[in-house]
C-alpha cells in the first residue's frame, strides 16, 4: 500500500510539474532578441509633433500611446530596452488650457452629418490638460509639437510666460524643467544611452502648409528674426542640428537620425485636386467674355510697357472651359499690377485692379491645400451669388502651394537632408530615409497582412485627419523602418510590429 | 466614400467558438486511467457512456459510479517576428459524471447517465495579440442519457438510449484588430446563450465469444445545438453611425459531432486485462460557424472551420494487484480535427499524446474509490488561422503554440 501511494503521489507530482506549457525557446527569455552593439537601456526621442505622437490636429492620450518612440520602446524592451516615459496629456480630447483658457483646439474625428456624409469634425468637450500644472520632466519622449530645428536648443522655449505671445511652446511648457531650460538640455539630463532625432520638418512644413505666406530665409543666419511660417536657412538648420547631435553624443553609444520628407508626399497637399471647378459651356463662355479684354489687351499691354515678361503674361491668361476647371488663385510671386491697372491706359476701378493684382489660373504644378476643400466653390457673400471662390474670387495665397513655393521648400529639404546624412556619417549613427519611406506610401503603398496602407486621405490608413500627421498604423510603420535601420547598423535583432494591429482614423460623432 | 469607410469599420467577423477539438475525454475514472478505453471493458456503470450494451453483463444488481476531474489546461502562444507572447490563464474546469445501472434480470438492465463531454474553458489576457479571435470562451454541455441494455442470446448484447443535451456558451472577443472607443478601449462583443437543448441518441453492441475476450462498438449521434435568441452584448463601441453595434440577440448552430467507437478487451493473463479502443469522430459536420445577428445593421459573421474527421487510438492495461488495489495505466494518441490553416487560438489542438494512470481502492464490499490522472502532451506547433477576414482580405493570425493539459480525477463506485 505504501509503495503504491508513493508511486501515485510521484506520478501526480510529475503531472503538475509538466503542466506548464513552456516553449523550448520562449521569446520573453533574455537573449532571444538582442540589441547588438546598441545600448537601449535608456532611449530618448527628440523631435517635433511626429515624435510626440500628435495626430488629428492635437496631442491626445491614445495618440501618445501610439507614438513611434513608444512603439519602438515597447519593442526595445524585448531586446534589453529600459523604461520609457512620456509627457502624457490628461485626456483624449487633445485641447490645451493656459490658465483655464483653451489655447489649442480639440482633436479631429471622423463624424457623420445628418445626411449620412462622413467628414472630419472637431470633437466636442472641455479639455483638461492645463499646461501650467503638468508633470515635471524630463521624459524619454522629448518630442515637442511645432518645434523647428533651432527651437530644441532655445532656452526658454518652455517658459510659460512666453506661450501667449508664441515665443514658447505650450507643449514644452508642460514639462520643461525650468523657465530657461531647453529641450536638448533637458534631454541631456537623462543621459540617454541611445537616441532618435527627427527634427527639421517644421523648418519647411510651416511655410508649405501656410501656402507659402512666409519668407524663404536662405541667407539670414539669425533665426531670432524668423517668423513661424518662414523657411529656415540651411546653415541655420545644419548648425543647430549638429549641435543637438553633439549634446546627445556625450552620453549615447548610438542613435538614429531621420531625414525629412518631401512635403507634397503628404495628403495635406495631395487630397484636393488642382482642377476642381465644374462649369457648363454657357458659364464658361460668359466668364471668358468678361475676361477677353484682360487676356487680349491688358496682359499684352503690360508686356509692351515692360512691366511683366511675355512668359508671365502667358501664365496670367485665364481661360475657362466647359468641364472641370483650374481655379483662379492669388500668387504672391507674380508682379503686383494692381496699382498700374488703376492708372492709364487701363483705368480699372480699385476693386477690379486689386482682384487682378496677382491673379492667375492654377496649373498642374500647384498644390491646393486640404484646408481649401471647404473654401473652393463657396459663395462667401450670400448677397452676391456671382462671387464664387476659384471662379470670380481668387483662392487666397494661403490655400495654394505654388510650384515656385514648392521649389523653395524642395531646395531647403534637399540641403537639410544632405546635412543630416553627413552628420549621421560623421557620428557613425544609423540613418533612416524617411523621405523615401513616405514617398513609397504615396507612390505604391505599404503592404501588410490585410491590405495596402497608402497616403490617401481618410481611406489610406497612414495619415490622420489633419492630413499631415500619422495614424497609429502610420507611426507603427515608422517604428518598423527605424527598427530596420537599427538592426542593420548595430547588428541587432529587434522584432518589428505588425502594422495591421494598429488603428487608423477614429470615428465618432459629437 | 461612405461605403468604403463602412467597409473599413464594419468588416469584422464575430465567432463563437465552440470547443471543437476540445473534447478532453473524461467520462469515467476507471476508463480514463486506461487511456479512456472502455467500449469492451466490463467493470462498472461507466458503461452507460462507453457502451450501453455492456451494462447487462455487470455482476451486481445496482451499480453507481460518480466522479469529477479537475482540468488544468494552459496554452502558450508566441510570434517570433513581432515578439508577441501570451499564455492562457484557463480557469480550472470540473467535468462531472454520474452513472447508475440496475439489473432487472439475466438479460435486461436499465441505466441512467449524466456526463459532460464538452466542458472546456480558455481564457487569454484581454486584448492579447489574438483577441480579435478570442479573449475567453466557456462551453458546457450536459448529457443526460436513460439507457436500456439487453442480451440477445449467450454471446451478444445490445444497448442504447436517447440523450438529452442542455448546453451553454459564453464567448468574448474583440470586434476586430483595431476598433476602439474614443478612449482607446477595444470594441468587443460577448455572446451568451444558456439552456440550449437538443435530443440525440446512442447505441452499442457487445460480443463476448469467450470469457477472456470482449468486443464492443458504440455509436453516438451528432447533436446540433441550435442557439436562438442568445444575447450579444457590445461594449466600447464608438459613438458613430458608422459602427452600429447595439446589443442584440443572435442565432447560431453548434454541432456536437457523431462518434463511433470499436474496441476489444482481452484477459491475457490471470489478473491482467488489455483494452484497445478506436474512436472515429465525424468532425466534418463542423464546416463553418455562422453567427446571425438579429439586428440587421450588424453584419452576420461567418467563420470557416472545415474540421476533418479524426481518430483516437486508445490502449489500456489493468492489473488486479491485490484484493485491495486495482492498478491501471494507458496511453492514447489523439488526432486533431483541425486542418492546416484553420488553427485558431480558441481550439489550439494539434495532435496529442495522452498518458494515463490510476487505481481503484476497494474500500469494503460495496465501495470503491477510483483515482486517475491524465497528462495530455502536445508538441510545439507553428500554425495559423488563415481565414480571418478584414476588409474582405484574409489577415492570418499565426505563431507558435504549445498546450498542456493535466487532469487529476477522483470518483466513487457503489455496488449492491
Amino acid at each position: 500500500m505504501k509503495n503504491t501511494l508513493k508511486i501515485v503521489i510521484g506520478l501526480l507530482a510529475i503531472g503538475f510539474v509538466s503542466c506548464e506549457a513552456d516553449f523550448d525557446s520562449p521569446v520573453e527569455a533574455e537573449g532571444f532578441y538582442t540589441s547588438g552593439t546598441a545600448d537601449l537601456s535608456n532611449y530618448v526621442a527628440l523631435g517635433n509633433s511626429l515624435t510626440a505622437g500628435y495626430a488629428d490636429g492635437a496631442l491626445y492620450l491614445t495618440g501618445q500611446n501610439n507614438s513611434y518612440p513608444n512603439i519602438l520602446a515597447n519593442q526595445f524592451a524585448k531586446a534589453g530596452g529600459g523604461e520609457f516615459t512620456q509627457p502624457l496629456v490628461a485626456d483624449n480630447l487633445g485641447g490645451l488650457l493656459l490658465n483655464g483658457t483653451q489655447i489649442r483646439s480639440n482633436r479631429l474625428v471622423l463624424g457623420v452629418d445628418a445626411d449620412g456624409n462622413p467628414g472630419p469634425i472637431v470633437l466636442d468637450g472641455t479639455p483638461t490638460t492645463e499646461i501650467t500644472t503638468s508633470a515635471k520632466g524630463p521624459f524619454n519622449n522629448m518630442g515637442v509639437p511645432g518645434a523647428k530645428s533651432f527651437h530644441l536648443v532655445y532656452p526658454g522655449y518652455g517658459n510659460r510666460g512666453g506661450v501667449a505671445s508664441g515665443a514658447a511652446s505650450p507643449y514644452y511648457a508642460r514639462f520643461a524643467t525650468s523657465d530657461n531650460s531647453s529641450v536638448i538640455d533637458d534631454a541631456a539630463l537623462l543621459s540617454p544611452s541611445f537616441f532618435s532625432l527627427w527634427v527639421g520638418f517644421n523648418d519647411i512644413l510651416s511655410y508649405a502648409t501656410s501656402g507659402g505666406i512666409g519668407v524663404d530665409q536662405a541667407g539670414n543666419l539669425d533665426p531670432a528674426t524668423y517668423g513661424y511660417y518662414d523657411i529656415s536657412d540651411p546653415n541655420v538648420f545644419s548648425g543647430h542640428y549638429e549641435a543637438e547631435v553633439n549634446v546627445l553624443m556625450e552620453s549615447s553609444t548610438g542613435g538614429v537620425l531621420l531625414n525629412l520628407a518631401d512635403v507634397v508626399s503628404i495628403p495635406f497637399f495631395t487630397t484636393v485636386p488642382v482642377r476642381s471647378i465644374p462649369l457648363d459651356a454657357a458659364t464658361a463662355a460668359a466668364l471668358n467674355a468678361q475676361l477677353a479684354l484682360y487676356n487680349t489687351q491688358v496682359l499684352p499691354g503690360l508686356v509692351a510697357f515692360g512691366i511683366i515678361s511675355a512668359e508671365e503674361a502667358a501664365m496670367r491668361q485665364v481661360n475657362f472651359i466647359a468641364g472641370i476647371n483650374y481655379p483662379i488663385i492669388v500668387d504672391d510671386d507674380l508682379t503686383d499690377i494692381s496699382g498700374i491697372l488703376q492708372g492709364p491706359p487701363f483705368n480699372l476701378d480699385p476693386m477690379t485692379a486689386a482682384m487682378l493684382g496677382q491673379l492667375r489660373q492654377a496649373n498642374d504644378d500647384d498644390f491646393v491645400l486640404l484646408t481649401a476643400s471647404s473654401i473652393l466653390g463657396s459663395v462667401p457673400d450670400p448677397g452676391n451669388p456671382q462671387g464664387v471662390v476659384g471662379v470670380s474670387i481668387p483662392l487666397e495665397d494661403a490655400y495654394v502651394l505654388t510650384a515656385t513655393e514648392h521649389d523653395r521648400v524642395d531646395v531647403a529639404m534637399f540641403s537639410y537632408n544632405a546635412s543630416i546624412a553627413a552628420i549621421a556619417e560623421a557620428n557613425d549613427l544609423a540613418l533612416v530615409d524617411a523621405k523615401a519611406a513616405l514617398a513609397e506610401l504615396t507612390e505604391v503603398g505599404v503592404p501588410f497582412d490585410s491590405g495596402i496602407m497608402t497616403s490617401a486621405y481618410v481611406t489610406g490608413g497612414a495619415y490622420s485627419l489633419d492630413g499631415v500627421h500619422l495614424t497609429p498604423r502610420g507611426y507603427a510603420h515608422t517604428a518598423n523602418i527605424i527598427i530596420d535601420a537599427i538592426n542593420r547598423k548595430y547588428d541587432a535583432t529587434i522584432p518589428k510590429v505588425n502594422i495591421g494591429n494598429y488603428g487608423t482614423i477614429t470615428v465618432s460623432n459629437n | 466614400m461612405k461605403k468604403i469607410i463602412l467597409l473599413t469599420v464594419l468588416a469584422f467577423a464575430t465567432a463563437v467558438v465552440y470547443a471543437g477539438g476540445y473534447r478532453v475525454s473524461l467520462q469515467g475514472n476507471k476508463s480514463l486511467a486506461m487511456g479512456h478505453a472502455g467500449v469492451a471493458v466490463i467493470s462498472s456503470s461507466e458503461l452507460v457512456f462507453f457502451n450501453p450494451a455492456g451494462l447487462v453483463h455487470l455482476e451486481n444488481k445496482l451499480n453507481i459510479s460518480a466522479g469529477a476531474s479537475g482540468v488544468f489546461g494552459e496554452v502558450s502562444y508566441q510570434n517570433e517576428s513581432t515578439g508577441d507572447f501570451a499564455k492562457s490563464d484557463n480557469p480550472i474546469s470540473t467535468p462531472l459524471y454520474l452513472y447508475a445501472s440496475y439489473q432487472v434480470n439475466d438479460w435486461l438492465a436499465f441505466g441512467l447517465g449524466v456526463y459532460t463531454p464538452y466542458g472546456s474553458t480558455a481564457k487569454y489576457e484581454d486584448d492579447w495579440a489574438g483577441s480579435h479571435l478570442v479573449n475567453n470562451i466557456e462551453l458546457t454541455a450536459i448529457f443526460i442519457q436513460p439507457t436500456v441494455s439487453f442480451k440477445v442470446g449467450e454471446f451478444l448484447s445490445f444497448g442504447g438510449g436517447p440523450i438529452y443535451v442542455t448546453g451553454s456558451v459564453n464567448f468574448n472577443r474583440n470586434l476586430n484588430r483595431t476598433l476602439t472607443d474614443i478612449d482607446g478601449n477595444r470594441s468587443e462583443v460577448t455572446l451568451d446563450a444558456t439552456g440550449v437543448t437538443k435530443w440525440g441518441w446512442t447505441v452499442g453492441a457487445m460480443f463476448t465469444p469467450v470469457d477472456q475476450l470482449t468486443i464492443g462498438a458504440t455509436y453516438r449521434s451528432k447533436i446540433i445545438l441550435d442557439v436562438e435568441d442568445g444575447d450579444a452584448e457590445f461594449e466600447n463601441i464608438p459613438n458613430s453611425p458608422l459602427t452600429p453595434f447595439a446589443d442584440t440577440t443572435f442565432g447560431a448552430s453548434l454541432p456536437l459531432p457523431a462518434e463511433i467507437t470499436v474496441g476489444m478487451s482481452y484477459k491475457f493473463a490471470d489478473k491482467w486485462l488489455f483494452a484497445f479502443d478506436l474512436n472515429r469522430v465525424f468532425w466534418d459536420v463542423y464546416e463553418s460557424l455562422d453567427i446571425d445577428f438579429t439586428d440587421e445593421n450588424i453584419p452576420d459573421s461567418k467563420n470557416l472551420r472545415n474540421y476533418k474527421n479524426s481518430s483516437t487510438f486508445r490502449f489500456g492495461l489493468q492489473f488486479d494487484a491485490s484484493k485491495m488495489f486495482t492498478l491501471r495505466a494507458g496511453y492514447y494518441f489523439d488526432e486533431s480535427p483541425v486542418q492546416e490553416g484553420y488553427f485558431a487560438p480558441e481550439t489550439p489542438r494539434n495532435d496529442s499524446n495522452g498518458y494515463t494512470a490510476g487505481l481503484t481502492i476497494n474500500a469494503g464490499k460495496h465501495f470503491e474509490i477510483d483515482a486517475s490522472f491524465l497528462y495530455l502532451h502536445f508538441k510545439e506547433i507553428v500554425a495559423s488561422y488563415d481565414y480571418y477576414l478584414e476588409n474582405g482580405q484574409a489577415a492570418p493570425f499565426g505563431g507558435r503554440y504549445k498546450s498542456s493539459i493535466f487532469v487529476p480525477g477522483l470518483g466513487v463506485t457503489y455496488k449492491l
